[in-house]
């Protein structure tokens, strides 16, 4: 799960990282408030959706008068801020985070992830902060400092020192980089976080060490143990397709193609994406119904890939190991019967009683296509997807 | 012999009493040989009773006591399942095979950390299980499917090792053992860990790989049989058409900072001398040609 900056960093300093003091806002007026409340004299005006690169795409503004901050923020808010993470669509903003300006010296970067390889959290840190690691980590891979972290011992004190220095931070703010490094870390381990990035860590003038920007995502599978954060959640930054599927248990992600697929199991659901496209079609989804494919289950698949404008054709791939391929034909059946399925059906079905199950589907009167393996069923699937949208054209 | 387990493997189910492990327990035991090996179950607070005639017993430490069992398999609910894990490593065992989906990474990590220098395998967690055809299945996997031959079987993934499997029946072939290592980013043995021992497997003839996006434990394991393995080995890659950034079902499964895809993968097998098909309907003839 993902939270905006503000609540990100309103996780942080709980821990004691230290960061611009700032205040979240919904509208112009409180934007104004929020700015006159903080003091100073110069604001930053940032966008709050959940996607990188705000600041190229002209959602991150510094303000030198309260008319700025008014102007900013009427400029940002509503607006559709498309930036290289957001896709060409955009994201609408409808929160803003007002904070305090700072005096930046320089700008680092410091972020933490769980590695698989040593099955610890990694540390990883660069003096070329602001900028996308990514580039800087293919561009430029000596200016990236990695550490693990012991889990008994967390970041140690002589840990925090070394990567201090290693990537540029005055000697007099080591301590308080140490520091920060390690409030990070438990603030990571503590809210069960799988990625922490604070792009850009800065130094300001006055040799202080703040967090500019925040990223945190959470571990889904942790998230029972911190109602406090499930409460940040903001669906509006979540696919309604996805949301909708989740209530039903369905692991369901959007993709831009016009072939759904509705397969049990993640590996079988991928392997059924990559099947169709090699047999020249694109998938409009991922979806795993998991371990049992039950009819309530089938059916709202169906009718999530439904509100699909783009949908061709639905492809079923379904391994019945413990759950018997009749059973699971009687299923889709049912499913295709209650959402007058409005676009071609292909079924392959494989495990025990495959062949009845196939004789179910046959006998059922519905215009459903059998397969008898993943390659003719994406076959058909694909020829079906373009017969259908050629009737459509007519 | 098998890997990892056999028709003498002697087997404890934690979590005996709850739904899942209860019928799966039942599965198994029913399965080839598994009335002589699943011996005991253990559910804190039930321990004296009993589950189609397997005795319960409080702890592990107890049930191994009692029953010389080696081996344990874990249907605990995600919140307790890296703590009935500890326990297992604890009692000792050889092999403990975790099915629980949805474990804390953080829980995993700090189970692993307890676990070094410790000589007990775990599989798992997020996992199928393992089956020696004929033999012994300790896990969810259809055991009908499967028939006792030469080829092993090592997959991230649950339905899809079971593909792999029908497509090698089809095409007349058995497996000597199918291991399913499981979704999870941080977890026991890894496909490196599995490819060793059917390297080393007199009753194993050649492998399908099956692996899936995200991490880079199919490179470490291709760029380790390139110079070490003796059979053929062919694989498939799952996620060829998965966008980055984008978790896959499992936790594991996901391009992050433009590693872990499935071609980079496909490539390095390939010049690793693996043969890989992107078309996951081939595994089996794959398999095939190369025997």
């Amino acid at each position: 799960m993902n939270v905006h900056e503000y609540q990100g960093k309103e996780i942080l300093r709980k821990y004691g990282v230290a960061t611009p003091r700032g205040i979240a806002c919904f509208s112009v007026d409180e934007a104004v408030k929020a700015a006159e409340e903080l003091g100073g004299k110069v604001w930053v005006v940032k966008a709050q959706i959940h996607a990188g690169g705000r600041g190229k795409g002209g959602g991150v503004k510094v303000a030198k008068s309260i008319d700025e901050v008014r102007q900013y923020a009427t400029q940002i808010l509503g607006m559709t801020l498309v930036t290289i993470q957001t896709g060409t669509e955009g994201r609408l903003v409808k929160r803003l985070l007002v904070e305090e300006g700072a005096d930046i010296k320089k700008e680092l970067y410091v972020g933490m992830v769980v590695d698989r390889a040593t099955q610890r959290v990694t540390l990883m840190c660069s003096s070329e902060g602001g900028m996308d690691i990514e580039h800087v980590a293919e561009a430029t891979p000596e200016k990236i400092f990695k550490m693990g972290i012991d889990p008994a011992t967390g970041l140690t004190d002589a840990q925090g020192d070394e990567m201090s220095r290693k990537i540029g931070v005055p000697e007099v703010a080591v301590p308080q980089a140490r520091g920060f490094m390690q409030s990070l870390y438990k603030a990571f381990d503590e809210t069960d976080c799988s990625l922490a990035e604070i792009n850009p860590l800065i130094y300001t003038g006055d040799n202080k060490v703040l967090a500019l920007d925040a990223k945190l995502n959470f571990d889904s599978n942790a998230l029972y143990r911190h109602p406090e954060i499930v409460a940040m959640r903001d669906l509006d930054e979540e696919d309604p397709a996805e949301i909708e599927a989740s209530k039903f248990d369905l692991a369901y992600i959007s993709l831009d193609g016009d072939i759904g697929c509705l397969v049990n199991g993640a590996g079988l659901a991928m392997a059924t994406m990559d099947v169709i496209k090699l047999y020249g079609g694109s998938p409009a989804n991922f979806l795993d119904v998991g371990g049992g494919a039950t009819t309530e289950k089938v059916t709202e698949a169906f009718k999530i890939m439904l509100k699909n404008p783009h949908l061709k054709a639905i492809l079923v791939n379904i391994f019945g190991g413990i759950m018997k391929c009749d059973v699971i034909a009687n299923g889709v059946i049912a499913a295709a019967r209650e959402v007058k399925l409005s676009v071609p059906l292909v079924v392959r079905m494989k495990g025990t009683n495959e062949e009845l199950g196939r004789q179910i589907l046959k006998d059922s009167g519905l215009p459903i296509i059998s397969a008898n393996n993943m390659a003719e069923a994406a076959e058909r699937v694909v020829a079906a997807a373009k017969e259908h949208a050629a009737k459509g054209t007519k | 012999m098998s890997i990892l387990i056999n028709k003498n493997t002697k087997v404890i189910t934690q979590g005996i009493t709850g739904k899942t492990g209860m019928f799966h327990t039942k599965m198994c035991k029913e399965y080839a040989n598994g009335a002589n090996c699943f011996v005991a179950g253990v559910t804190p607070k039930k321990g004296g009773q009993s589950y189609e005639g397997i005795p319960i017993f409080e702890t592990v430490a107890e049930a191994v006591k009692q029953t010389g069992a080696t081996a344990s398999v874990i249907y605990v609910p995600p919140p307790f399942a890296a703590a009935a894990i500890d326990e297992a490593v604890a009692a000792g065992l050889e092999l403990v095979i975790c099915i629980t989906e949805g474990i804390p990474v953080r829980d995993m990590i700090n189970t692993r950390y307890k676990m070094r220098g410790k000589s007990t395998i775990l599989l798992g967690p997020n996992c199928p299980g393992v089956i020696t055809p004929d033999e012994l299945k300790i896990g969810i996997m259809p055991g009908h499917i499967h028939k006792k031959g030469r080829i092993g079987v090592v997959s991230r993934s649950g339905t899809l090792t079971y593909e792999a499997v029908g497509q090698l029946m089809d095409l007349g072939l058995g497996q000597s053992t199918c291991v399913g290592i499981g979704g999870d980013p941080v977890n026991g043995l890894k496909h490196l860990d599995v490819m060793k021992m059917f390297n080393e497997d007199d009753e194993t003839d050649a492998i399908i790989m099956v692996g899936e996006i995200g991490g880079d434990d199919e490179e470490t394991c291709a760029r380790w049989m390139k110079a070490n393995m003796k059979k053929p080995v062919v694989g498939f890659i799952a996620g060829v058409t998965a966008p980055p950034g984008k978790r896959m079902g499992h936790a594991g499964a996901i391009i992050s900072g433009g590693k872990g895809t499935a071609q980079e993968k496909l490539s390095v097998m390939e010049a690793c001398g693996i043969k890989v098909t992107k078309n996951p309907a081939d595994m089996g003839k794959l398999l095939m040609s190369v025997l």
